[in-house]
């Protein structure tokens, strides 16, 4: 699946492992959240390289929350497009617990949910489609107005009316 | 009226675009029917029995004349000339195709007139009085609450993929005309000690399959924390809510499950980290929403002028206007019920003809404002009492002064076998002839006040179960079967109705309800005792022995 990050189609430097393989000493990896919980500090102390997890959406994210300052990537699961429990979680990541992180949508991840992604505090997304991920940069563009303020900081349309308001009532 | 402005405009369109792209891919085959339903459904676009159903918001009931006139232009351009009105303050056109969808889609647009959220699971239509802003003594429009509401519901980023579908509708007045004990979230407007406004909290009503009267989640939440608090109780929701079964995902099962203890410390817990954060409503946003609602400069009037003493003599006008005009806040106007339940008619639709003129009668006697109640009738808001004569003439003229309202007639009926997919039994027809069966107008006004409701299926469009009759169609071997209930009410005194027997079939439903009607009219201990208040005082037994001694 492809990966876009930043508004482009990149590589992944994360390498995922199977659950009971070995971890390379080096290099970025994604775990499972058992994996990891198992053991985290066995995880996060390799000699080098990022470490990512891949949390699923019937867990509470406060399990995660002592280790996001070490974790370089939180990979969210959208098992069907269907189930919105990460959007969620993501909020609760970015806006609640401030991790800076990178916070990666997986799964059924298609492009009619970009914008609401986005939005929830996602900044990298495994796109299912090829096409849909290459439409990335122009589907994003497709709202300009937003109804609700949440931590991505866009204006909702109830604060840009009382700007406009204000900026005209100073204007005069 | 809310008057949409560029900001709200420029959003519609978008959407409107989007769609546009989302059909040329499905069309093109590059969105499997899977990935396009969820989406369809989030602009109110159903696969039904027959064709695509497209159904249009209309939030919190309000219509401009403008407005009504555009859908009578889609019912004519795009559909086979009529819509139908339903019981979310929404209406729905049978016959559209997908095709030309964005285009219906783009005319409405131009009049802010929107299909957001319509269906699919995530917040819909926000509700409220259909009678909001007009009715005297509510504690203040609802609609400024609602429009913030709907606003906050609109493209939430986090709530656009819950569990199911969710439902909010709001009341400002001591009489509930909004059913807030049915749906998921209810709201009640009221002032505290300190003369602040706020809201009762309710939370986990709900009909279909499971039904469930309302709770009370929270006595008062300050308005400036409404968001913040709904915010948090679909937080919990879309994390807890059951995802393993379709017909317990909805939150009352929720609710039921944890109990109302725990459920209501969840979401205080959750709310507690928000309250104070981007959500609160300060003075000046709330000013901002309330001064984009307009009210008609009233004129002085006197409360009886002499039009009305005059056409009281005509007793077709006087019949008429007992059952369709209610009191406004402002002396010497009324509001004016228009019924769409004529005899033999199906509830609830209206010709793109009868749309048109209703813009007219609007325009001329109602300050251009028009508005939609779940009962599927349609109201005036604002006539000048002089004028009342006049727009009985007018309504007659296009077969609208139709004289049933709150009567055994006005009937609530989903679409049923006819159209719907999901349904088991037909609805329509049923309806048709129990107002057959109620024509005479002497009899249904001896009879009073009397709400039947009837659903083709256990998914209760037709809210059955809390109709003062409410009937639900089953299947039984290949046969339409009806489930009878009595004592069922959505007022602030909700309630469920209760069984009276086995399941009768298609045929003798008819029958049936005048059987109880005439229970009702030898057991009620005076002619002004309600149907629903006789049940209540002597139970079902009387009505069940009355149905089934013969049967």
């Amino acid at each position: 699946m492809p990966l876009v990050k930043g508004g482009h189609i990149v590589a992944d430097e994360f390498v995922r492992t199977a659950e009971d393989a070995e971890l390379p000493a080096q290099g970025a990896v994604l775990v499972s959240a058992s994996r990891f919980l198992a053991d985290p500090e066995a995880v996060l102390g390799r000699a080098g390289g990022k470490v990512g997890v891949i949390w699923p959406n019937d867990r509470d994210v406060d399990d995660l929350v002592p280790h996001l300052a070490r974790l370089a990537l939180v990979a969210l699961v959208f098992p069907s497009f269907r189930d919105g429990r990460a959007y969620t979680q993501a909020r609760l990541l970015r806006e609640r617990y401030a991790y800076r992180g990178e916070l990666r949508a997986t799964g059924q991840v298609l492009r009619d949910q970009f914008v609401f992604m986005l939005r929830a505090g996602f900044d990298a997304f495994e796109v299912k489609k090829q096409a849909d991920a290459e439409a990335f940069t122009e589907t994003v563009k497709r709202y300009s107005v937003f109804y609700q303020p949440t931590g991505d900081g866009r204006l909702s349309a109830l604060h840009q009316r009382l700007q406009l308001r204000h900026s005209e009532s100073a204007g005069l | 009226m809310y008057a949409y402005d560029e900001i709200d405009r420029t959003l519609v369109n978008e959407r409107v675009a989007e769609f546009r792209d989302q059909v040329k891919r499905r069309l093109s085959g590059e969105l499997t029917e899977d990935e396009f339903k969820m989406l369809r459904l989030q602009n109110g676009v159903y696969l039904q029995l027959h064709a695509y159903m497209y159904r249009i918001a209309i939030p919190y009931g309000t219509l401009s004349s403008e407005q009504l006139r555009r859908l009578a232009h889609v019912a004519r351009r795009y559909d086979r000339g009529y819509g139908h009105f339903t019981t979310r303050q929404n209406i729905q056109f049978n016959w559209i195709k997908l095709a030309e969808l964005p285009d219906a889609m783009a005319d409405l647009a131009e009049v802010g007139i929107q299909s957001m959220q319509t269906s699919g699971n995530n917040m819909r239509n926000v509700t409220s009085d259909q009678w909001a802003g007009v009715a005297p003594g509510e504690i203040e429009d609802p609609r400024i609450w609602a429009e913030l509401l709907r606003q906050f519901t609109t493209l939430h980023p986090e709530f656009s993929f819950l569990p199911r579908k969710f439902k909010i509708a709001i009341t400002a007045s001591e009489h509930d005309r909004a059913a807030i004990k049915i749906h998921d979230i209810g709201l009640r407007l009221l002032k505290n000690a300190e003369g602040e406004t706020g809201f009762e909290v309710l939370v986990g009503g709900g009909l279909g399959r499971s039904p469930f009267i309302a709770k009370t989640i929270k006595p008062f939440v300050h308005g400036r924390d409404i968001l913040s608090y709904v915010e948090a109780i679909l937080r919990v929701y879309n994390q807890y809510g059951r995802r393993d079964n379709i017909y317990k995902a909805r939150i009352k099962i929720l609710v039921h499950e944890l109990g109302i203890e725990k459920f209501s410390a969840e979401v205080e817990e959750e709310w507690q980290q928000i309250r104070d954060g981007v959500l609160k409503l300060d003075d000046d946003i709330i000013e901002d929403i309330r001064s984009r609602f307009f009210y008609p400069a009233y004129e002085t009037l006197p409360h009886m002028p002499d039009e009305l003493k005059q056409a009281a003599h005509d007793q077709k006008f006087e019949a008429w206007r007992k059952n369709s005009v209610f009191a406004h806040k402002v002396q010497g106007h009324a509001i004016v019920v228009v019924s769409l339940k004529p005899v033999g008619g199906p509830p609830g639709d209206a010709t793109a003809d009868q749309m048109d003129a209703l813009a007219d009668i609007a325009d001329k006697y109602s300050f251009g404002e028009i508005r939609v109640g779940h009962e599927q009738n349609l109201a005036l808001p604002h006539v000048r009492k002089r004028d009342l004569p006049a727009v009985w003439k007018a309504l007659d003229a296009i077969g609208l002064a139709i004289p049933n309202v709150n009567l055994v007639s006005d009937i609530i009926a989903c679409p049923g076998l006819d159209y719907c997919s999901l349904a088991n039994a037909r609805s329509i027809p049923i309806a048709q002839e129990i107002t057959r069966r109620f024509a005479n107008h002497d009899t249904a006004n001896l009879i009073g006040r009397l709400h039947i409701n009837i659903s083709g299926c256990i998914n209760a469009c037709g809210h059955h179960h809390v109709g003062h009759i409410g009937i639900l169609g089953v299947e039984k071997n290949n046969e339409e079967f009806y489930q009878i209930t009595i004592g069922g009410r959505a007022d602030e005194g909700a309630a469920l109705g209760t069984l009276i027997g086995p399941a009768v079939p298609y045929a003798e439903v008819a029958d049936v309800v005048e059987d109880i009607v005439e229970a009702y009219l030898a057991l009620r201990a005076h002619p002004e005792e309600l149907f629903v208040d006789t049940v209540k005082r002597l139970g079902v037994e009387p009505f069940r022995e009355r149905v089934y001694a013969t049967r």
